[in-house]
C-alpha cells in the first residue's frame, strides 16, 4: 500500500518538527544515562525506569496521541477528499504517530544501555512493554479521538482514562481483594490484570526479574500459575489484543463517520 | 452525470435530506441553492463521500457509489473553508497532495500565474489571508483537471479581480465540456454562470429547472427577486 506509507511519511515528517518528541527523547537519555552514572547495574536500573516507563509512557502517548488527532482533522478533511481509502488514512495516521514515538523511546533507553552495559543488559523486556504501551495508548488516544468531535471533552477522557489505568485501578484490586478475602480470588485477580495494560506492563518486567517481593500480588500469582515462560506468553498476548483491537474499534467508527 | 434518488441522511435526530432526488446533467453549470442550512453541503459531501448517507443511492456516470475511493480520482472539490495542516506552504501542499495522489499536477504552474500568488506560495498557509487560502483552494481543485468539479462557495473572499478571474476560468472548464456542480448565496453570479438550478427545501428539490424558466415562472426580473418570491 504506497498510499499509506506516503501518509506515514508526511505524519512522521510533521511531527519530528514539533520540538516535544525531541524532548521526549532527551529526557529518557538524560535519565537512562544519570541512573547509569549514579552506579546503578543493568538490572537496577531497568527497574528504576520500569516505574518511570509505567507511567510516563501511557500519559504522553495517550495525551499526546488525542492531541494530535485533534491536530490532524484538516489534514484528514483535505486527504478523504482525495481519491484515498479510510483505512489507508486512519492506519498511516496511526501508524505516523506510534511508530515515530516508540523509535524515540527506544533510542532515548536503548542507546545508554548500549554504551553502559553492551547488548547482554536487562533492558530488553523494558524495551518491548515500553513500546507495547506506545502502541497501546496510542490506540486508545485515537479511539477517544475518533469518537469525540469536542477536542476538550476528548483530552479530558484522555486524562480520566489514564488516571484510572495507572492509578486508581490497582486501588480497586486491593479494595476487591481485601472485602473478598475469604473466597478464594487467584482467578478473578489474573482476569482483573488482564484487563489493565498498564498493569501487564508491569507483570511483564517483574517476571523477568522474578523478585516475589516486589511482583505484588497479581504478579506473584502469575509466577505461581503460569511460571516465567508461560506467563510471559500470556500477558504478551494480552498486550498484543491491547493494541489491535482499540485501532479496529477506531477505525470501524472512522470508516462511517461524516466529516 | 450524477444520478441521485431516494437519498436520506440524518445527524442524530436532525434530518438534513428527506428522500432526495436530483439528475445533475454533464457538461453543465447546476447551481445548488437554498436558505442557510437546507442541506447544500451536505447533498454535496454525499456525493463526495466525506458524510456516509442513510439511505438512497448515488451514481455517477453509471458508477453506483458503494463505499470504494476511487472514483474521487475524477472530482475536484473546493470546500467552503479550507481547513489545512497550517505549518506548510501552499507550494509543499500541493506537492504533498500531488504525491499522494501518485498523480502529475499537470496544470499546477499555469494556475498559480493565472491567479497571480507566486509570491505567497512559500509563506506558511496559517500567515496567508482569507482570499489567498481560496486561492491555494481553487488550484487544488483544478490541478489534476478533473472532469467533476465541485465548488461550494467559491467566491466568498476573493477580491472582485480575483473573483472574475475564477468565473472566467469555470465557464472555460465547462467549455471543455466539465460537469460543475456549484453553491452560492450570491444570485447574480449564480444568473450568470449556471444553466440549471436545483432549489433545495426541507431536504427535499424544491425546483429543478433551467434559470431562465425560473425567472419567467415567476415574473420578476431577475433570479434574486424570483427566489425571494418562491420563498416567502
Amino acid at each position: 500500500m504506497p498510499i499509506l506509507l506516503k501518509i506515514i511519511k508526511y505524519q512522521q515528517h510533521d511531527l519530528l518538527r514539533s520540538k516535544w518528541v525531541l524532548v521526549y527523547a532527551g529526557v529518557f537519555f538524560v535519565l537512562t544515562d544519570g541512573l547509569f552514572r549514579f552506579g546503578g547495574d543493568s538490572g537496577q536500573v531497568s527497574l528504576s525506569l520500569m516505574n518511570v516507563v509505567l507511567f510516563v509512557i501511557p500519559l504522553v502517548s495517550i495525551i499526546f496521541g488525542t492531541m494530535f488527532f485533534y491536530n490532524s482533522r484538516e489534514f484528514m478533511e483535505l486527504l478523504l477528499s482525495q481519491p484515498i481509502s479510510r483505512s489507508s488514512l486512519y492506519l498511516g495516521l496511526y501508524l505516523g504517530l506510534s511508530l515515530p514515538l516508540s523509535a524515540v523511546y527506544l533510542v532515548g533507553v536503548g542507546i545508554p544501555f548500549i554504551y553502559h552495559v553492551g547488548f547482554a543488559g536487562t533492558q530488553w523486556i523494558l524495551l518491548l512493554s515500553g513500546v507495547f504501551l506506545t502502541w497501546i495508548f496510542t490506540g486508545l488516544a485515537f479511539l477517544i479521538g475518533v469518537n469525540n468531535d469536542q477536542r476538550v471533552r476528548g483530552v479530558g477522557i484522555s486524562i480520566i482514562f489514564w488516571l484510572f489505568t495507572a492509578i486508581l485501578y490497582d486501588g480497586i484490586i486491593i479494595f476487591i481483594l481485601f472485602s473478598l478475602k475469604d473466597y478464594p480470588l487467584e482467578k478473578l485477580t489474573i482476569m482483573l490484570s488482564l484487563a489493565n495494560p498498564i498493569d501487564l506492563g508491569r507483570i511483564l518486567m517483574l517476571l523477568q526479574f522474578d523478585i516475589a517481593a516486589l511482583m505484588g500480588y497479581t504478579g506473584a500469582l502469575f509466577s505461581k500459575f503460569y511460571g516465567t515462560l508461560l506467563g510471559s506468553a500470556l500477558v504478551l498476548l494480552a498486550l498484543s489484543l491491547w493494541t489491535v483491537i482499540p485501532v479496529w474499534l477506531g477505525f470501524r467508527t472512522f470508516s462511517r463517520k461524516d466529516f | 452525470m450524477i444520478q441521485i434518488s431516494g437519498l436520506r441522511k440524518c445527524f442524530g435526530k436532525l434530518e438534513v435530506l428527506n428522500s432526495l432526488d436530483a439528475t445533475i446533467h454533464a457538461n453543465k453549470i447546476t447551481a445548488i441553492v437554498g436558505h442557510n442550512g437546507s442541506g447544500k453541503t451536505t447533498l454535496i459531501k454525499c456525493i463526495l463521500g466525506l458524510d456516509k448517507f442513510d439511505e438512497g443511492r448515488i451514481s455517477i456516470n453509471d458508477y453506483e457509489l458503494d463505499g470504494d475511493w476511487s472514483y474521487r480520482e475524477s472530482i475536484g472539490y473546493m470546500p467552503q473553508i479550507a481547513r489545512y495542516p497550517e505549518n506548510l506552504s501552499a507550494r509543499e501542499l500541493i506537492n504533498m497532495i500531488a504525491d499522494i495522489r501518485n498523480d502529475v499536477a499537470e496544470k499546477k504552474d499555469e494556475l498559480i500565474n493565472y491567479l497571480r500568488i507566486n509570491d505567497d506560495m512559500n509563506k506558511p498557509l496559517k500567515t496567508l489571508s482569507g482570499g489567498t487560502r481560496q486561492k491555494v483552494n481553487v488550484i487544488l481543485s483544478l490541478m489534476f483537471d478533473p472532469e467533476l468539479l465541485i465548488l461550494d462557495e467559491p467566491t466568498a473572499g476573493l477580491d472582485p479581480v480575483s473573483s472574475s478571474l475564477f468565473k472566467d476560468r469555470i465557464l472555460e472548464e465547462k467549455q471543455k465540456g466539465k460537469t460543475i456542480i456549484i453553491t452560492s448565496h450570491i444570485m447574480s453570479e449564480i444568473q450568470e454562470m449556471a444553466d440549471t438550478i436545483l432549489y433545495l427545501l426541507d431536504g427535499q428539490i424544491f425546483f429543478d429547472g433551467p434559470v431562465d424558466e425560473l425567472i419567467k415562472q415567476s415574473g420578476e426580473k431577475n433570479l434574486e427577486r424570483a427566489i425571494a418570491k418562491m420563498m416567502s
